[in-house]
């Protein structure tokens, strides 16, 4: 499926500019772009190495454990393929967490450490778990709470009321969460 | 807000490390154990990151999506949907700097309190760039088969869009 978009992606970027004489830019942009790809890996590279060590601690603490626990009776139901030991529930715990405080950047290293977790307990190793993609729906989805991006910018451009977007946003993200989980919830169902 | 999340990181880091030491683990080696996996993981994603943030902005160089809306400009004008909102919606799951982007400009050419303001702000804030995640995610374990997830993942977004639309003028309109 990304195999898909990236095909199409690219297909249509190469001909559209072939077509409307536009291919200088492409031609130009082929190198540049491989190379901000690289650039957003280091600077992600800091970010995800400190947050799996300090993760780390927390894992071999206990912490992760007993904080997937509080949380066991909504992820339980969420991911009911998952023994409710399995250390991928601290991560997606965590990462749920990171989300909805708005903190990106922690966000990204729990979530990849999550989907690491739940591939040693996927059968199939080319093949998305039902966990797997029950988990990415709800990250893709994106719970929110503090967009601080979105009112950093408000701020710089004077909004006289920077942080009134938060309700409405907290409530579109709600309803994308939900019809998502909904629709996965329907497939899983389905394919029993 | 901004000063709540500068001490959110701080605190919980403290807090990790003080909770490990009181456990009586070996902190430091865990920090490096994990840090390890971590590197490891960089590994794993690197080519997924190139291919992605290459194929997304060749794509956004060759102002498609421009071309490809104008067509489409009456029926919009006939929805009262305004046309700077319309790529952003679009291009939300493909990229998130890509619609920081466009929210800037909206914020320039209206501000940030107009109603196209508003809503773009809702948009930046509904959703996460599913293309892109699910990419990262599946690329950093290897697997190739996501079955149903872009699917899935693409009708959150579509229904966080319509939403964000829905509320904004509900709130604002």
């Amino acid at each position: 499926m990304v195999n898909i978009i990236w095909v199409s992606l690219i297909f249509i970027a190469i001909i559209y500019s072939m077509l409307t004489g536009n291919i200088e830019t492409i031609n130009n942009g082929i190198l540049t772009h491989a190379t901000s790809g690289l650039n957003l890996v280091f600077e992600l590279m800091p970010l995800i190495i400190l947050w799996t060590g300090i993760m780390k601690i927390a894992e071999n603490a206990g912490l992760l454990n007993s904080f997937s626990k509080i949380l066991n009776p909504i992820l339980s139901k969420l991911f009911p393929s998952l023994d409710k030991n399995n250390k991928a529930l601290g991560y997606i715990a965590s990462n749920i967490a990171a989300n909805m405080l708005g903190l990106g950047s922690a966000a990204t290293p729990f979530g990849l450490k999550a989907m690491d977790e739940l591939q040693k307990v996927n059968e199939k190793k080319d093949t998305a778990s039902e966990a797997m993609i029950t988990f990415l729906v709800l990250n893709t989805a994106g719970v929110t709470l503090i967009p601080t991006t979105v009112i950093g910018l408000r701020i710089m451009y004077n909004s006289a009321n920077p942080t009134e977007i938060i309700i409405t946003s907290i409530i579109a993200t709600l309803i994308s969460s939900i019809s998502g989980l909904t629709l996965d919830y329907l497939i899983r169902r389905k394919n029993r | 807000m901004n000063t709540i999340s500068k001490i959110i990181i701080p605190l919980f880091v403290l807090f990790i490390v003080f909770y490990g030491v009181k456990k009586k683990v070996n902190v430091y080696d865990s920090f490096l154990m994990g840090a390890k996996e971590g590197l490891i993981m960089v590994f794993h994603i690197t080519p997924t990151i190139i291919a992605m943030v290459f194929a997304i902005n060749i794509f956004l160089d060759s102002n498609f999506l421009t071309g490809a809306l104008s067509i489409f400009k009456p029926i919009f004008n006939l929805l009262n949907i305004p046309m700077e909102i319309v790529p952003m919606a679009l291009l939300r799951p493909i990229s998130g700097t890509a619609t920081l982007a466009i929210m800037n400009d909206i914020f320039l050419n209206f501000g940030p309190d107009s109603f196209i303001g508003r809503l773009s702000s809702t948009l930046q804030g509904c959703t996460d760039t599913t293309i892109y995640v699910l990419a990262l995610y599946f690329g950093s374990i290897k697997v190739i088969k996501t079955r149903y997830a872009l699917p899935v993942g693409l009708f959150a977004d579509l229904m966080g869009i319509i939403a964000a639309f829905i509320v904004t003028f509900i709130f604002f309109g």
